[in-house]
């Protein structure tokens, strides 16, 4: 139960010589509060295992600090530090039982046996191990060894944070929903502080109150989900979190207007203080973009096709080089295949080098 | 599964069969002849029937008595050379680095004892131990130590045993260390995660890893122990006395050194079937072990009691927000 604060962290496989470009992970500053169920996110090889690896101290950071509660705790080894990870691949202890599983880091930091017992009786209740708890752990699925390594992780109820690396790749899709649940649900019941790493959107909305999104070793964004869904801090946010990404169009801006081919697309702020000779673009999500009967006045796009998601359809268009998602709203048809896009102005961002750019109001 | 019969499949067999039987089945059936008779020289053979077995498993004639002497000494050896070697090699795997040029050095100079044929390495020892000339003897007794395999048993075993430790300990590392190579750093990422101690590591990780490797290390390490022949010859040429002279030794005293044909043959076809005994007993013991663990593989939904009540979560902890 700790606070944790990264002050200024970085990491470099090449070591800390290397250029800066080639960290695994950039300089970083942040906190996690205590208590958060915190997502990071962020595609493959982006650098959100490193930090994870860098916080549970299986990595010593080249460069910065890791406080737990104000107190660094950055040379300390990983056994030191009072910290729990549950990995990709379950790891099990396959010469012990189920239950002796759970116990092992208790036991390992000589907990007395009451406790332990007590500790691995309510974990198993929690994970739904009880009916396994005195038999082998082998011969059982995946998802049941995964649930033991999640249980080794939660069985400490004394840690600063619980550290999640993709546990539920290994898992079918059904259980990873319900194991998924089961995890939110035990983040109320333990009051950890849990830090999930993950690739998937889905996985990370679902689970964090707070998001985390990484791109390139880079924290690029935190906020609750909502917030990484109506405004992204950078184009990258945009275009990962969102099915399908949020549309980036390259685009002249001037005050309280965004000229695309020569087409005026209104915006909810001024923005009159854009850097001088930045790559300046527009972001808007797919939701808040309507294809309507082309009209003058309107941006004019071709329909490459059609996507129905069931409760939503997206047309996939195309304007001059760029692709853009829109909204189809019911009953619209094109005869020849071109629409009108109809913007929302409250939902128009504007980006400079990739990041938002707060206009004025 | 269902397997396609064709009877003919066996033709293909053939050829292999012949070159067995020609290399392997009749040889052993002069064997087999000669255990039966008695022969003067001449090539006059006179019929014994099971005399030279009875005699063999008897301690009380010349024969039995040497025959189960030297088994008893060939077991007494299999059994210090396994009590050494395999913790031994266990050790010297897990002290191994694990990545880096020095995994290459390290598993080079650990094969170079393998690569040295059996009678160098009995000759190395020959002159090593030698009280005047071998630099081991010749030290052990300077400081003080008298040290001498000719004439003393108890020099003449420890010599044995050490060169037979250090010529094959390596075999077992090699294993062990191959064993080792193939635990994920996951397992050891957790155990650090654990607060597991390098023991509980080892007890926990590393030693049921291992387990599959260990036993073909103690079957390798058993049976070439048992059958071991030229290093003891070599050094001590199962002296003094007879106290290291092993059942291989045995035999090839009877059997070139007195001509003994008959006796020889009933001595090596009983000493043959002990080695297949043992191999089978092996055999069965690791084959088990392995079709443990693809039933654990195979039947993973049927080794689940209740799935259903695994899969489920509590009612109390169902999730109230739904799906985002």
């Amino acid at each position: 139960m700790a606070r944790i604060d990264l002050v200024d962290l970085a990491h470099s496989y090449g070591g800390n010589d290397a250029p800066q470009e080639s960290f695994a992970l950039k300089p970083v500053t942040m906190t996690w509060r205590q208590g958060g169920a915190y997502a990071l996110l962020g595609p493959s090889g982006c650098g959100k295992t490193t930090l994870l690896n860098v916080i549970s101290g299986i990595i010593t950071p080249s460069r910065g600090k890791i406080l737990f509660d104000g107190k660094d705790i950055t040379p300390l080894s990983t056994q030191k530090r009072n910290i729990a990870q549950v990995f990709q691949f379950p790891v099990i202890y396959d010469t012990m039982t189920v239950g002796q599983n759970l116990a092992f880091p208790l036991k390992n930091r000589g907990v007395p046996k009451a406790d332990i017992d007590r500790r691995v009786a309510e974990i198993g209740r929690l994970l739904d191990l009880e009916p396994y708890l005195n038999r082998k752990a082998t011969r059982l699925t995946a998802d049941a060894k995964q649930k033991i390594s999640l249980g080794r992780g939660l069985v400490r109820s004394d840690v600063a944070a619980v550290l999640f690396d993709e546990p539920l790749t290994v898992i079918d899709p059904e259980l990873k929903w319900q194991l998924r649940s089961k995890l939110k649900a035990l983040h109320r019941e333990l009051d950890l502080t849990m830090i999930y790493v993950t690739h998937d959107q889905t996985e990370a909305l679902t689970f964090a109150d707070t998001v985390v999104v990484m791109h390139d070793g880079r924290v690029v964004q935190s906020g609750t989900p909502a917030e990484l869904f109506d405004k992204p801090a950078h184009t990258f946010v945009g275009y990962f979190i969102g099915s399908p990404g949020m549309n980036i169009l390259p685009a002249e801006v001037r005050g309280r207007e965004a000229l695309i081919d020569g087409h005026v697309i209104a915006l909810n702020r001024s923005y009159d203080n854009l850097p001088a000779g930045a790559k300046i673009e527009i972001g808007v999500r797919p939701e808040f973009v309507e294809v309507v009967a082309p009209a003058p006045g309107l941006l004019t796009a071709r329909i490459e096709r059609i996507d129905d998601l069931g409760r939503i359809r997206f047309a996939r268009t195309r304007l001059g080089d760029a692709k853009l998602a829109a909204r189809a709203p019911a009953g619209f048809t094109s005869s020849d295949g071109s629409a009108g896009l109809k913007f929302d102005p409250s939902h128009v961002h504007v980006y400079a080098d990739s990041l938002l750019v707060e206009g004025a109001a | 599964m269902d397997k396609t019969v064709n009877q003919k499949a066996w033709f293909l067999v053939l050829p292999v069969f012949l070159v067995v039987a020609f290399s392997a089945v009749l040889p052993l059936m002069t064997v087999v002849n000669y255990s039966m008779q008695d022969t003067f020289g001449n090539n006059q053979f006179f019929w014994n029937g099971v005399g030279w077995f009875k005699e063999l498993l008897d301690p009380s004639t010349d024969l039995g008595g040497r025959f189960l002497a030297s088994l008893g000494r060939n077991l007494f050896f299999s059994l210090v050379i396994l009590a050494i070697e395999v913790p031994l090699g266990i050790v010297v795997a897990l002290s191994m680095p694990r990545e880096g040029w020095t995994v290459a050095a390290c598993l080079i100079i650990l094969a170079l004892p393998l690569l040295i044929p059996w009678n160098v390495v009995g000759t190395i020892w020959q002159i090593f131990g030698r009280p005047d000339i071998g630099l081991l003897g010749y030290v052990l007794n300077a400081i003080g130590i008298d040290y001498n395999y000719v004439s003393n048993e108890v020099d003449a075993w420890v010599t044995v045993i050490v060169m037979d430790v250090w010529h094959w300990t390596s075999l077992v590392a090699l294993l062990c260390y191959a064993g080792l190579k193939s635990i994920p750093d996951a397992y050891y990422q957790a155990a650090q995660i654990d607060g597991a101690s390098r023991w509980a590591v080892f007890k926990a990780i590393q030693l049921p890893k291992m387990n599959r490797v260990l036993l073909i290390a103690v079957l390798l390490r058993f049976m070439d122990s048992f059958m071991i022949y030229t290093e003891p010859f070599v050094v001590t040429g199962g002296g003094p006395g007879n106290s290291t002279t092993f059942v291989s030794i045995e035999l090839v005293k009877i059997a070139l050194g007195q001509f003994d044909l008959g006796k020889a043959a009933a001595l090596s076809l009983v000493y043959n079937l002990i080695i297949l005994i043992v191999c089978w007993i092996f055999y069965t013991v690791m084959t088990n072990a392995g079709v443990e663990r693809k039933v654990q593989t195979e039947s993973e939904p049927a080794a689940e009691p209740k799935p259903s009540a695994a899969l489920k979560p509590v009612p109390a902890l169902k999730p109230k927000e739904g799906v985002a």
